[in-house]
């Protein structure tokens, strides 16, 4: 489902070198799969997870997910993809504090349609109805996936009247939005509480295997590690950090 | 989800510097509707003014001042014209190129109002507009032929010195309101508003007009006694007057108001050339004159007043780029979520566009708003000094320009920060702030 080849990224330090950052020889990840990639903070892991979903490029190698090469595509290809078929929850959530919790998850609907000035002129002169209105299949299925992470009572609030642990749901229930192949999560229990942490993982886990998403979880906490069929550390695979 | 609630929702979290510039874009839009409005409004009553008849028949000056003074009763008289003159056009050698001929005798005022001498055709054989008949208040008709201290006046100047029928009123001669008063006149009609220089007019028998200078100049020889209204020496003098044993150059007229024959198109072309080769006088088509005036000096006074409006209109779509710019370095992280979610940099860009496009239109739709309600407010006055009637319900077509005019305003604004949104870092930004 998931495949890394030969990928290597480095970035230019302001003296002119480059500084290695990831080189992985291979990564597979297969359909439905829930990986653990662990390692300590500043790894690579973030950077790795940009990679697979394509918000960072490569130096060299090969990403493919469902035998397409994100690396070959152009950028605006890429976006779409990602749109379609990866889903990502941050560490910090990153909700739009403007927006309610129900229109961050129809957020990324919105995008996976694609969206440029033309499409809203369309939008307002020839389905003006459709464009505001809140009964489609879209609203339906954000207000589903809010149901199905218990949120189904705060649709309509802020991110900022939302618990810590009520932002990290609405940021899952966000990212399976397009119904992904693929789930990225970069150390989504980072900043809950223990409490919630277990809550998150649970939760992950579940909406994963309901939704036949494959997932890629990054952490450096060894408690939310083990719960996960296959653990990968990070320093097996980089031998950037091999060479540390 | 459409892009327009995601720019709706970025306006709205950043609500108080939207509103401020949404609130500059209407004022500036306002301007430019206050000028479109009230410019059109001036420009239609004035040419509907001019409708009803074809030709003003005046003496020999400004073609101008004849139409100015006869029409819309400005300015002093451009001088007069021999009564025959009249007579001639509507009953002797030029009746079968006139279907109506209208008197009007101008010199007195009452109450800053002008008197207007005239006969009863002014009001039943005369349209105001195309199809328009005058017509009077209840209780009120036109004036007697035979009455000759009848008199009809105008919606406004009845409304403004509270005159009513059966009231009378001193005519005063002069324009200024200072000069000697006159034998009163007997109010038998006020007229329906018709929105032109009518409304603000009284209209006496011409026949009572000539009177009173006649009787004046009795008065004037010693020993002759004083007439009063309805005396038998005033309906003598007004007889005598309106009686043809005067001899038609006694009585002056300052124009003639002429509908012509339709019938023969060429006949009908070559009249007014006909009726100044003929006769010592000028013939003026005052559509022509007001078209003139409003092409020359008012159309210019129009475009400066248009191009300092549409400069605060520009000026305000210059505070919607500054206003995003700015926030863009807040918005940063947001942007870069957003193209985390699959936005292409396209879509980001597209919804910094209908940002600016929302505040520019949003701004707009106040102003046109503003705009009205100005004109409004501003119409009591508006009528008061000029007697035109401005409506804040008077939209114009040349409105519509607006809509398109501030799209294209807003994506020229909204372009910069659209592109700094384009240009934004996706990894880089995410990273760099919590």
């Amino acid at each position: 489902m998931l495949q890394l080849k030969e990928v290597k990224k480095s970035f230019k330090q302001p003296d002119g070198s480059e500084l290695p950052i990831l080189d992985i020889e291979e990564f597979n990840v297969g359909a439905g799969e829930q990986v653990v990639v662990v390692g300590p903070s500043g790894c690579g892991k973030t950077t790795l997870l940009h990679i697979i979903a394509g918000i960072g490029r490569p130096t060299s190698g090969k990403v493919k997910i469902d035998g397409w090469d994100i690396t070959l595509m152009d950028e605006a290809e890429c976006d779409q993809f990602r749109a379609q078929h990866i889903g990502y929850v941050f560490q910090t959530f990153n909700l739009l504090p403007g927006f309610t919790a129900l229109e961050n998850v129809l957020l990324g609907m919105t995008f996976a349609r694609g969206g440029s000035l033309l499409r809203a002129a369309m939008d307002f002169l020839v389905r003006p109805a459709l464009a505001f209105s809140k009964h489609n299949p879209e609203w339906d299925r954000a207000r589903h996936l809010l149901e199905r992470v218990g949120l189904g009572h705060r649709m309509n609030h802020k991110p900022p009247m939302l618990s810590v642990g009520e932002q990290q749901r609405v940021a899952l229930a966000r990212a399976l939005a397009n119904r992904p192949r693929l789930l990225l999560a970069d150390e989504p229990t980072a900043n809950v509480d223990t409490g919630n942490q277990q809550a998150i993982v649970d939760l992950l886990q579940e909406t994963c295997r309901e939704e036949k998403v494959a997932l890629v979880l990054v952490t450096h906490a060894p408690e939310v590690a083990r719960q996960f069929p296959r653990i990968v550390p990070l320093e097996e695979i980089n031998r950037v950090l091999a060479l540390r | 989800m459409s892009l327009w609630k995601i720019a709706w929702r970025s306006i709205q979290q950043r609500s108080l510097a939207s509103t401020l510039t949404a609130v500059s874009m209407a004022l500036g839009v306002a301007l430019v509707v206050a000028v479109l409005v009230i410019h059109g409004v001036i420009d239609k009553s004035f040419r509907r003014s001019a409708q009803g008849y074809d030709l003003i028949i005046g003496p020999k000056g400004s073609r101008l001042d004849l139409v100015l003074n006869t029409v819309y009763h400005m300015g002093r008289p451009v001088g007069t014209i021999p009564y025959r003159y009249y007579t001639e056009l509507a009953d002797q050698r030029f009746a079968a190129d006139v279907e109506t001929a209208v008197p009007i005798c101008m010199g007195d005022s009452f109450s800053g109002f002008r008197v207007i001498g005239t006969n009863p055709d002014m009001f039943d054989k005369l349209e105001y507009l195309d199809g328009q008949k005058y017509t009077f208040q209840p209780g009120g008709r036109n004036f007697d032929w035979n009455a000759p201290f009848e008199a009809v006046v105008g919606a406004t100047a009845a409304r403004k010195t509270g005159m009513r029928v059966g009231d009378t009123f001193r005519p005063v001669h002069g324009e200024t309101g200072e000069g000697e008063e006159h034998q009163p006149f007997t109010i038998v009609g006020i007229l329906e508003p018709t929105g032109t220089p009518i409304d603000r007019a009284f209209f006496v028998n011409i026949k009572g007009f000539y009177t009173l200078h006649t009787v004046e100049a009795a008065e004037e020889k010693p020993g002759s006694g004083a007439a009063s209204p309805g005396s038998a020496s005033q309906n003598e003098a007004a007889a005598a007057a309106g009686s043809p044993q005067q001899a038609d150059d006694d009585r002056k007229i300052s124009a003639v108001l002429v509908v012509t024959q339709k019938n023969d198109y060429q006949r009908a072309m070559a009249f007014p050339r006909r009726v100044v080769e003929e006769l010592d006088v000028q013939a003026v088509a005052p559509a022509e004159e007001i078209d003139r005036l409003f092409r020359g000096l008012v159309g210019d006074i129009q475009v400066v007043l248009l191009i300092l409006a549409v400069l605060i209109v520009v000026v305000a779509g210059i505070g919607i780029m500054v206003s995003i710019y700015n926030s863009m370095n807040d918005r940063r992280r947001e942007i870069a979520i957003m193209r985390a979610l699959g936005a292409r940099r396209s879509t980001v860009m597209a919804v910094i566009l209908v940002e600016s496009i929302l505040l520019a239109l949003g701004g707009g739709a106040i102003g046109v708003l503003l705009g009205h309600g100005l004109t409004g407010a501003l119409a009591p006055i508006i009528a008061e000094r000029t007697g035109v009637v401005v409506s804040p319900l008077h939209f114009q077509t040349n409105e519509l320009i607006l809509i398109p005019g501030l799209i294209v305003l807003a994506s020229a604004v909204g372009y910069l920060p659209a592109v700094i949104a384009y240009r934004t870092d996706v990894a880089q930004s995410l990273i760099a702030s919590p």
